[in-house]
């Protein structure tokens, strides 16, 4: 750990009795409480932070804040690994490792460098030029090339170890900012009663102010003015928050840093919290950013904005250079200079205007500044870091530079062009600003409702005016909320003596190149390394819309969006092109703000939690009897249960063999249940299925299918009719939240005036399917005061018995074509009614079978599910044509009959099986003529299984067509895997076609 | 992020709600297999710039279906009925017309 050579003695808003240590590429250093990571580095006289994004350039610290677009760096290790964080946001933390960023092999000599010399390759719409269009090969050769040179840093690979929450919140008054008039805003509205959100992005309460020289009366007014804040029980002060989005009806996204401050988050505390706030009344107390001036080589390490060089001094006591040039285009780079020349520092003014206020020159040459005016900085030298800068004369009515006039030696060289008031929360809700030519700043305009503007944020220059405006905002919005503000709710009870208004300004956004002094690099966008030649030559392409300028150039699309570089893009663009900036426009604001990581987005719902999980009631035993579970939508289902040294193609052929050959069960208590009762119940289903309802007789269940309204198959499933008005409806598993809402929606906008209602009761019932050639004899032994009896009990018949004290419904119905029954029990009687069957069911043979097993023996039958019901079939598309019943219209019926949908060419449902047993089918092959396999072929695979019944791979799938195919073979080809199986057309319904064995 | 007073439950956040799809078409009768009918009310329409009538169900909260009047500018929320009261409505209009 090295001392801090660039630290002052004295003064400063750190915290000198705690000292920390951290690393910067593997080096240690030393810091204090309350430095950044760009002021701690600077106090160790480290101004190299990375390289830039296109051309590898050496790049420092430029800014103190967020728009800096310079120093990125990569924080941590591991799952907490976070790139490109500006330096000048993270706060120190004793044990901080940050390293720099697209340097290679090393930050002080990289390789990548040569891209600077070679730098044409890289000119605005390279990427469009070279790779779209005839050279479109071309990038199968640089890709590589590129990817490695260009580009931030790395994303991490390790899983994030930390959590992220969300929150909503509510207020009366937001306000975003906690500067001098933010908290003079929250102060006026706290006093009202009114609830009061202030949200400031950094640590601190301050501001600005925190920029000026420590001691000062501006101080004492902040520490009067935040306490009596603290003690207001109705204002929360949200720091390190930053309010990163603006959305309809004053919603805003606030981003909450708790722990990134810290090495990690504290006990049960999330690393960051997304609020979702809702406000009555919004307070922008934004703040404004200062911008640069273009010159050559200006983004050499060791220039930096002149606001910066204020902070760094007057906040951190970092002394950023020995010999400090000052360059600017207005007054307000005098506080720096004269802050830092009261340092002991030697500092000289570089100002562009020729008449520089009296005042100013009188307090310069007290100070020892030594002062330049008419004068340009043309360009800076050095390699690494800033020499010396050229100084040109300079005509700024004219904006002309004339000769060379001396060479200032210097090793920082604080810039300022001028401010821009930072109103992206109201571009993000449509309010464009307009350029102010006298101030040579964008304000705000229109105001949307709900919404005021206050202090720097509207450009005004003096303290005390913004203070007042505080205030005043503050109070109205209190108002506006239907608060009674007192007479006195605007004197805060500490003053301060007003800083020199200072607001002259030259608004000279780029210096021309001097006559004789060769070609540099003059950079408008630093952290996209967009030039000023770039803009050039995208208007000399003829891309002079602002939008247009910005895709082409990529100026303002980096991480820091601009914020430093768009209103100087806009005013060299502007002076180009002979026109007013506000006739150029500015490009759409949207949010955030600033870059917000997607886990905080995502909050907690990740992993398991991304989505609900739904459970069968048997759950418990299925896990117990070693199931392996699949999703199907929510719901987790056995998929198969593998004996010892089963592979899950063992285990299922055997559970589904063992179905034909004696008896199995499987849960079904995912399938969606309806109750549905009411009067007008039966008109109601037979409205809603394709076929009747209203001869269905009590005691007796149907298949039905339902179409969507524009006559595509929907959803299908059995419905049973308890009684006079009380039907039991089963959906599919997926199907189920989709079918009900569909049924609501009929109910109350589209026919009010049935009298029926729907119940969901799809977690109220367990349900057990048991299938097979022994299935009655299982369920007859089990189920007392039922008769079996084919007659007494026939197919698609419901009754309801008991097994033990449990009450269960049985329905005959079969999706394997064996011998079957559904039985339906309340879900608490769940788990036992499974133990019961499977008790009873050894002497017959039981085996309990997953939806692998289910899914082979409904393929075996023929039976359509998920896979063909998508979306795009119709009832005549699955076989299913005589399910549409012609004695009655239906939901889908008129569109049903659509030309495309009857059109004879449709690709109809087919049964498919492997030409040969050794190889196997996939779900997805799309199926072709033989020994055509290009475009589309004539239909695909949908459903694939192993049939035990046949001995080979067996599919269902759709061909144009349809069975008058049978008996054809053609070819089932995937690409993917370059893969061609010849296959056989057939009937889907490969077993038992008659339906012998479900009668028997 | 809009909040919806749900006629039954009061003011809600958009979460607990689902977009059902535009209010101006609904259904021709049943018995009435005219296809450009239905091809009207199945597929066509209007994108108005202003007040929007439009379906909301609240699915996590009463699942009642609601008539949402919805301005597309400014994205405030004019009114919200239960969805049967409009058609109820209108047709005890077209039933006094008969
Ligand atoms: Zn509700």
């Amino acid at each position: 750990m090295s001392a801090q050579p660039c630290r002052l003695a004295r003064g400063g808003r750190i915290d000198r009795s705690r000292a920390l240590s951290f690393e910067f590429d593997g080096r240690s250093y030393a810091g204090f409480a309350g430095d950044t990571l760009a002021s701690a580095l600077l106090a160790n006289g480290v101004h190299l932070i990375g390289r830039s994004f296109k051309y590898h350039r050496p790049r420092g610290i430029y800014t103190a804040g967020l728009e800096e677009p310079n120093a990125l760096v990569s924080l941590r290790r591991g799952g907490r690994h976070e790139p490109n964080v500006a330096a000048t946001t993270v706060e120190l933390f004793d044990g901080l490792e940050a390293r720099s960023q697209n340097s290679w092999p090393a930050l002080d000599f990289d390789l990548m460098r040569v891209i600077d010399r070679v730098s044409r390759v890289f000119a605005s719409g390279f990427y469009y030029k070279t790779f779209m269009g005839p050279t479109r090969g071309a990038w199968m050769f640089y890709e590589k090339f590129i990817r490695r040179a260009t580009g931030f840093g790395t994303p991490p690979l390790e899983r994030d170890p930390d959590r992220y929450e969300k929150g909503h919140a509510f207020c009366d008054v937001l306000v975003v900012g906690g500067g001098a008039s933010g908290l003079a805003a929250a102060l006026a509205a706290g006093r009202s009663g009114a609830r009061v959100v202030l949200v400031e992005d950094g640590a601190d309460l301050g501001g600005s102010l925190l920029s000026r020289p420590t001691g000062g009366d501006t101080d004492a007014w902040l520490r009067t003015v935040v306490g009596e804040l603290r003690r207001l029980p109705n204002v929360r002060l949200m720091t390190r928050t930053t309010v990163f989005g603006a959305y309809d009806n004053l919603v805003f996204g606030l981003l909450e840093r708790v722990g990134d401050h810290l090495p990690v988050p504290a006990p049960e505390q999330p690393r960051q919290r997304y609020w979702v706030l809702r406000a009555r009344q919004v307070v922008l107390a934004t703040g404004m950013l200062e911008r640069p001036i273009v010159f050559g080589n200006n983004d050499l390490p060791g220039v930096m904005l002149a606001s910066a060089g204020r902070s760094y001094v007057n906040r951190f006591a970092v002394i950023p250079g020995r010999k400090i040039v000052v360059f600017t285009n207005n007054d307000t780079a005098y506080a720096a200079a004269l802050d830092l020349a009261a340092s002991g520092i030697e500092v000289a003014v570089v100002d562009l205007r020729s008449a520089v206020s009296a005042e100013l020159q009188h307090d310069a040459r007290h100070a020892g500044i030594a002062l330049h005016p008419g004068c340009a900085v043309a360009r800076a030298n050095g390699g690494m870091h800033v020499r010396s800068v050229e100084v040109c004369t300079f005509d700024s009515a004219q904006a002309t530079i004339g000769d060379a006039k001396l060479r200032l030696p210097c090793d920082l060289l604080l810039v300022s062009g001028g401010w821009t008031p930072t109103l992206q929360l109201l571009g993000q809700r449509g309010a464009k600003p307009v350029y102010d030519e006298k101030r040579a700043m964008f304000v705000a305009a229109e105001i949307p409702r709900g919404y005021r503007v206050t202090g720097s944020a509207t450009g005004e220059p003096g303290l005390r005016l913004r203070v007042a405006s505080g205030l005043k905002q503050g109070s109205t919005a209190a108002q506006a909320c239907g608060f009674a503000v007192s007479p006195d709710a605007e004197s805060v009870g500490a003053t301060f003596h007003d800083e020199r208004i200072m607001t002259d300004i030259t608004p000279v956004a780029a210096i021309p190149d001097p006559p004789d002094a060769g070609y540099r690099k003059k950079f408008v966008d630093f952290q996209h390394d967009v030039g000023f030649d770039d803009i050039a030559l995208a208007l000399r392409e003829g891309y002079e819309s602002i939008e247009h300028l910005k895709r082409y150039t990529t100026l303002g699309m980096a991480l820091d969006q601009g914020k430093t570089s768009s209103v100087n893009a806009l005013a060299i663009a502007a002076r180009m092109l002979g026109r007013p900036i506000n006739e150029l426009g500015t490009t759409t604001f949207r949010p955030p703000y600033r870059p917000i990581a997607i886990g905080a987005l995502a909050g907690p719902e990740t992993g398991l939690h991304f989505k609900p999980i739904r459970r069968s009631p048997m759950h418990e035993l299925h896990a117990r009897n070693g199931a392996v579970f699949t999703t199907a939508g929510f719901w987790l289902r056995p998929w198969y249960y593998p004996k010892p040294g089963e592979s899950p193609r063992d285990a299922y052929i055997r559970e589904a063999d063992a179905v034909r050959k004696a008896v199995g069960m499987v849960d079904v208590s995912s399938l969606g249940k309806i109750d549905v009762q009411g009067p007008d119940a039966a008109e109601f289903l037979n409205r809603v299925y394709t076929n009747g309802f209203d001869t269905l007789v009590i005691g007796k269940a149907r298949y039905g299918v339902m179409l969507r309204p524009d006559g595509i198959v929907a959803d299908d499933g059995t419905t049973s009719r308890l009684s006079e008005n009380h039907y039991f409806m089963t959906t599919t598993t997926v199907g189920a939240g989709k079918v009900m809402t569909f049924l609501e929606y009929l109910l109350q906008t589209a026919w009010p005036e049935l009298r029926v209602q729907l119940t969901s009761v799809t977690s109220q019932w367990a349900a057990i399917a048991v299938a097979g050639p022994r299935g009655r004899d299982l369920v007859a032994a089990l189920v007392r005061d039922v008769d079996f009896e084919n007659a007494a009990f026939p197919f698609m018949g419901v009754r309801h018995g008991h097994v033990g004290a449990i009450p269960v419904r049985l329905l005959r119905v079969s999706f394997s074509g064996e011998m079957a029954y559904e039985l339906y029990t309340p879900a608490g009687f769940g788990e036992a009614l499974w133990q019961a069957l499977s008790d009873a069911g050894q002497p017959f043979g039981l085996v309990v079978y997953g939806v692998e097993a289910l899914g082979a023996l409904r393929i075996e039958k023929g039976h359509v599910a998920g896979a063909e019901i998508e979306g795009r079939t119709t009832l005549a598309d699955m076989g299913l044509a005589r399910m549409a019943s012609k004695k009655k219209e239906y939901i889908g019926s008129a569109l049903s009959r659509r030309e495309g949908l009857i059109d004879g060419n449709r690709q109809q449902l087919v049964g498919l099986e492997a030409a040969s047993s050794a190889v196997a089918l996939r779900a997805g092959a799309i199926l072709c003529e033989p020994g055509r396999h290009q475009g589309h072929g004539i239909g695909f695979v949908s459903s694939v299984t192993y049939s035990p019944a046949l001995g080979r791979h067996i599919a269902m799938g759709f061909v144009a067509g349809g069975m008058s195919r049978e008996g054809t073979v053609i070819d089932a080809v995937f690409p993917l895997r370059g893969e061609v199986t010849a296959v056989r057309v057939r009937s889907p319904h490969f077993v038992d076609p008659e339906g012998v064995r479900l009668n028997a | 992020m809009l909040r919806i007073t749900c006629p039954f439950c009061g003011e809600r956040d958009q979460v607990e709600f689902a977009y059902g799809g535009d209010a101006a078409s609904v259904f021709p009768d049943l018995a009435d297999a005219d296809l450009d009918r239905w091809t009207d009310a199945v597929f066509m329409r209007d994108n108005p710039r202003g007040d929007h009538r439009e379906f909301w169900q609240h699915q996590h909260g009463c699942r009642q279906w609601l008539y949402v009047v919805r301005d597309t500018v400014t994205h405030e929320i004019k009114s919200t009925l239960p969805a049967r009261e409009p058609r109820r409505a209108a047709a005890t209009h077209e039933g006094r017309k008969g």
